[in-house]
This record gives C-alpha cells, structure tokens and sequence, in this order.
C-alpha cells in the first residue's frame, strides 16, 4: 500500500478521501489554493501545499503545480476526486512519467470514453444499446425521413455544429418532418454556418439511471447496482436514491450486465459510472461512461455497505476487486445535495456559515467540508453537503431525509435544503412516479 | 451601531493597512480592533492565519470577532518579514510551488546574494516545477536584505522568497 499520497481536489471529496487514507494509514498531503487557506482538507490533512491563486486555472487545475507539490512532499500517488483534474487523460498521463500512481482508470480508458462518439462506437461494439439515430450529419430531407420512418416518432432533430437548444426540433409525426427539418436546418445555418442535423429518438419521459461499476487489473468488473438520478436542474443532480423504483430484478440484472460488457471492452480498471436513459417502457440506452468516483457515491456506499474510496486504493495498488456483483441492498437511500444557492432563483450565495448544525441519528450520513464560521469562497462549486439518508424502505428514506432537514441548520447563506423538503413532500415524487422532465415541471407549479 | 458588513471591512482595512489599533466610539456602541501589529510577538512567525482581533462591546456585533482571513497566511508571513525589516522593504512571494535554487546549475555561482543590487525583471533564483526550471525575476529593483528560503528547499505558491530595499 502507499505509504503517502496527495488529494488533487478541495471541498468535500477532498475530505471523503483524507477519511479513507486515515483509515488505511496511508499519510495524506492536501493541496489549494490561497482561498482555501482555512479549508477543512488543509486541516484534516497531515500536510499540506498551497499550489497557487484562487483562480482554478492556476491551482487545481494546474497540472504541474500539482506535480510538483507531490515532488516536494514525496507523495507516491495522487487520488483526483471528481471535476477538476478527474478526467484529464493527459494528467494521468504524465503522472506515470513522473513515477506517481494514479488512483483511477488507465489514461487511454479515459480518453476513449472522454469522447462521445468514440464511447458510443465501443458501446455499439459491445452489445450495449445506445439511441438510435443517425451516426453521421444528414443534410437531406428524404434521408432524414427515412430514418426517421425507420426509428420510429418521436425524434428529435440537432444541429450537428449546435448546442443550447438552437436548431432542436422534437418531431411527433411523420407528416411533420420534412417542413420541421428545413426549419432545423435553416436555423442551424444561421446560427452556426453550418444546416446539417443529428437525428435521434426522441424519448418523452426518460428517467436517468445509472451503475456503479468497478474494475481491476486482471481483468474482473463488478456492478454495485443503480442510483436513479432523474431529479436534475439543467443536468444538474439534486437528488439521488437506490435502488431505482423503476427496476425490477430482471432489469436491473440486465443493465447490470450492459454496464459491465462497456467497461471490460475498455478493460476498465478502478471505479467508474455507466449512465443509461432509461425509457418509459423498459428500454434503456447508454448515454455515457464517468471515468472517476462520483459525487453521489455514497448512495451506493450506504445502500451495499461498501466503501469505494478505500476499495480505489486497494485495487490502485493491484489489489483484486473485492466485491461481488449483484449484491443485494439493504433497504433504501437517497442523498440529497444541498448546495449554497438561493432555493428559488438558483443564484449562488457564497458568504459566512455563521450558524451551523448537522443533524444525525440513525441512517443519517453527512459528508461536508463545511463548519461554523466557514467562509464558502466564490470561486469554486456551489455543493456545501451531502445528505444520505438510509431507511428501511423508501418511505422510512424519505422520512429519515425529511426530518434530518428539518435539523439541519446553516445561517448566513441560503441553501437548497427548503426546496429538498418541497421535493420529499411532493406526491408524485413520493409514489416514484418521475422522470428527467420531474424538476423543470415541478419548478414552473411552485412558481405559477 | 455598525453593521455585519462595515465591521469586516473596517477589519480587513486593519488588517491591510496594518494599523496598531482602531477604536469607534458612538453613544452605546464601541468597536476596538487590534490590529497584528501590535498583538504579534517578535521574530519568525508560526505559520498560522494571524488575523486581527475585534473586541466588540455589543453582542450583535459579535461576527466580527471571527476576522475574514482569506489571504492570512501570505499576509501574516509578509507582516514577520517586517517585523525586523527596514521599512519600505519590500517582500518578494514565489508565483509558483516547487523547489527553490539559489543558481542556475549545482557548480554555478549564486544569481544573487545579500547586498547585491538588482534590477526589475532580473532573474533571482529558479522555482523547479516538474523538472522545468523556472527563472523567477525580481518584481522590483533594489538591493537584497534577505533570502528566505535555503537552497533546495521547497516552496508553496505565494511563500516569501526574498526582502528587498527597493530604489
């Protein structure tokens, strides 16, 4: 095992990884920026390097300044966390040529599922269902009626050069898509130089479902079940449970097995995330692949009785994978993120924590970097906790989160937690009845 | 009665301007802050966030007691510095973390030593990063008072390297 090793990352995660060294004995350095001074990951760490400027550019971000501080400090391997460095094929990269180990995949598994037609290439190779639609720009009418003949209404038409919703069109019928392409096409034109247009099946109520999978060296891949994150704010997650409600045994036993097929055509090594869209009527799709321990870990942490950040070492070090797939749950979690932003507005709202109280009591887990008096910096993400909660059964999840709000105070900025209580009371939300459509419907009712 | 917000700013005016002590006197209200001046012990500091301390008479007014200590650590080494500096010396921070050299090469002569005059934009030392060797120039010209830190010794973005008289 290693004997030390540097945190590239801040905030919670940062400190989620110090928890798991501590645990192992492996002795941690934690790096930041001036801004995180009096971050708990600098506090808790045994040593610790300022890298650089708030400014993540020039900090977390910074490939050699990060080397380097594990150069002066004799660091054997850096663990990324999520965001920042997480999934930059090239940092892994040079780590190997400096001699440090990184906790992770291996670069090329990183790069060849960083790029999105590329991973859904390897999808298709293995077996594993992805949207179906045009593999290549169509700038014809007839084509693209086809095709769309062929998939089946609705779909939905893209600009290939596009992005922001200009030049997306959702077809219902057939009788439709001739006049609704030139149109797409027309904008995408104006807006980009460029008319030509992806075609894809349009899917109306999707849910977000995805695997944690973990792989080693000699080859063996695991899954650890599904966390349904269907409640997200412009792909943003809010909210996340497990098991899904939206699967049974034999479909989870399915996808299970697709995520693991995608990740050994890549020999996938460490912890890593299959996400599917999961259709109305039991379809499900490969969306992408996430190259790195996830925010929401914890949700399958606590609902397998598993930790994945210790079990990232173990199998950095060679180490086989030491879970089974298809491990059963135990009982029901979800994890509510509560980040500092205004509930309503979702504007960010740095600031003091001039009050703090974290609530506990049985099922309940907080992960936080955050404390009484913090001062949450305006340069970094939003997130100031995790909120799991662990029932019995959903309903007892719900009512364990619900009141482990109720006890979570933080004054002197504004949080998400209100609107997670408006979200655990709602009943369509309660009799799991949701898709990825969940949040935008029920923002517009809230202020309506 | 100030509030929460003209508190931290007259705090952190303490704190820049490194002002012994303010005092604000208004019928029921007084507000002291000692600034790192006059609290702080002689000599090199430990390297802990030195932030000003309010004494406040009112109970509202308590946040400020809790001093913003955003930049605290460079701030509080700066102060150190010049505790038995000249004043007006000016303190040279390193722009990047890595492993200071006094010279270009092993065999090589120092680039600078105490005494020495420099100009602006002179390299002083080197910063290695990721066996790239950094040349760190002098942000200002002067003569040299001080190196801080010894040949091949590492250090983080912002630790001070040099004091130097400005001309």
């Amino acid at each position: 095992m290693f004997k030390k090793i540097l945190i590239a990352n801040r905030g919670e995660i940062a400190l989620r990884i110090i928890q798991a060294c501590r645990e192992l004995g492996i002795a941690t350095v934690a790096v930041h920026s001036t801004a995180d001074n009096d971050s708990l990951h600098v506090t808790y760490a045994d040593e610790d390097i300022c890298i650089g400027p708030p400014s993540s550019v020039d900090s977390y971000l910074n490939v050699s300044s990060v080397i380097a501080a594990a150069e002066i400090t004799g660091a054997e391997a850096i663990h990324p966390g999520y965001g920042f460095l997480a999934e930059n094929a090239h940092f892994a990269e040079v780590l190997t040529e400096c001699n440090l180990a990184w906790i992770g995949p291996r670069p090329e598994t990183i790069r060849a599922m960083g790029d999105k037609a590329n991973a859904r290439r390897v999808a298709v190779e293995a077996g594993v269902p992805v949207l179906p639609g045009s593999t290549e720009p169509l700038s014809d009418g007839d084509a693209v009626r086809r095709l769309a003949d062929e998939i089946g209404y609705p779909v939905i038409l893209k600009a290939a050069a596009g992005g922001g919703g200009r030049g997306m069109r959702i077809v219902h019928e057939a009788s439709e898509i001739e006049s609704q392409f030139l149109t797409a096409s027309r904008e995408a034109t104006i807006a980009f130089g460029d008319g030509s247009i992806y075609l894809e099946k349009y899917l109306v109520e999707p849910r977000h479902v995805e695997f944690q999978i973990f792989g080693d060296r000699d080859g063996n891949v695991v899954h650890l079940g599904e966390r349904e994150c269907s409640l997200q704010r412009r792909h943003q997650k809010l909210l996340e449970e497990s098991p899904s409600v939206a699967l049974d045994q034999d479909l989870r036993d399915r996808m299970g097995q697709a995520a693991i097929d995608l990740a050994k055509a890549v020999r996938y090594e460490n912890a890593g995330t299959v996400e599917f869209l999961l259709d109305s009527d039991g379809s499900f799709y490969f969306m992408e692949m996430n190259t790195r321990i996830q925010v929401e870990h914890p949700v399958t942490e606590m609902v397998m009785g598993v930790d994945l950040v210790k079990e990232q070492f173990l199998v950095a070090t060679g180490e086989r994978v030491s879970f089974a797939s298809g491990l059963k749950p135990r009982g029901h979690v979800i994890e509510c993120r509560i980040n500092a932003e205004d509930p309503e507005k979702f504007t960010p709202s740095p600031g003091r924590l001039t009050t703090l109280h974290l609530p506990g009591g049985p099922g309940v887990r907080v992960d936080t970097h955050a404390y009484q008096e913090y001062m949450i910096p305006p340069y970094y993400d939003s997130m100031v906790a995790k909120l799991i909660t662990r029932g019995k059964d959903r309903s007892e999840a719900i009512a364990r989160a619900l009141r482990a709000l109720d006890f979570f105070i933080v004054e002197g900025i504004k949080t998400t937690i209100p609107l997670h209580k408006r979200i655990l009371r709602d009943e369509a939300f309660c009799r799991g009845e949701f898709s990825t459509r969940f949040m935008e419907d029920f923002l517009k009712q809230s202020q309506g | 009665m100030l509030n929460f917000e003209q508190i931290k700013d007259l705090v952190e005016l303490v704190a820049d301007r490194r002002l012994g002590k303010l005092t604000i006197e208004r019928s029921g209200f007084r507000l002291e802050i000692e600034g790192s001046a006059a609290a702080r012990p002689v000599a090199e500091a430990a390297p802990v966030a030195h932030v000003p301390v309010a004494h406040v008479a009112e109970a509202e007014a308590s946040p400020a007691a809790a001093a913003p200590a955003e930049e605290a650590p460079a701030a509080a080494a700066e102060a150190a510095a010049e505790d038995d500096l000249p004043a007006g010396a000016h303190v040279m921070n390193s722009p990047i973390v890595g492993t200071f050299y006094r010279s270009p090469s092993p065999d090589a002569a120092p680039f600078v030593e105490i005494g020495d005059q420099v100009d602006q934009g002179e390299v002083v030392c080197i910063v290695e990063a990721m066996k790239l060797m950094n040349e760190i120039e002098a942000d200002v010209g002067g003569s040299i008072l001080r190196i801080f830190p010894q040949n091949g010794q590492p250090v983080e973005f912002g630790e001070r390297l040099f004091a130097i008289k400005p001309r």
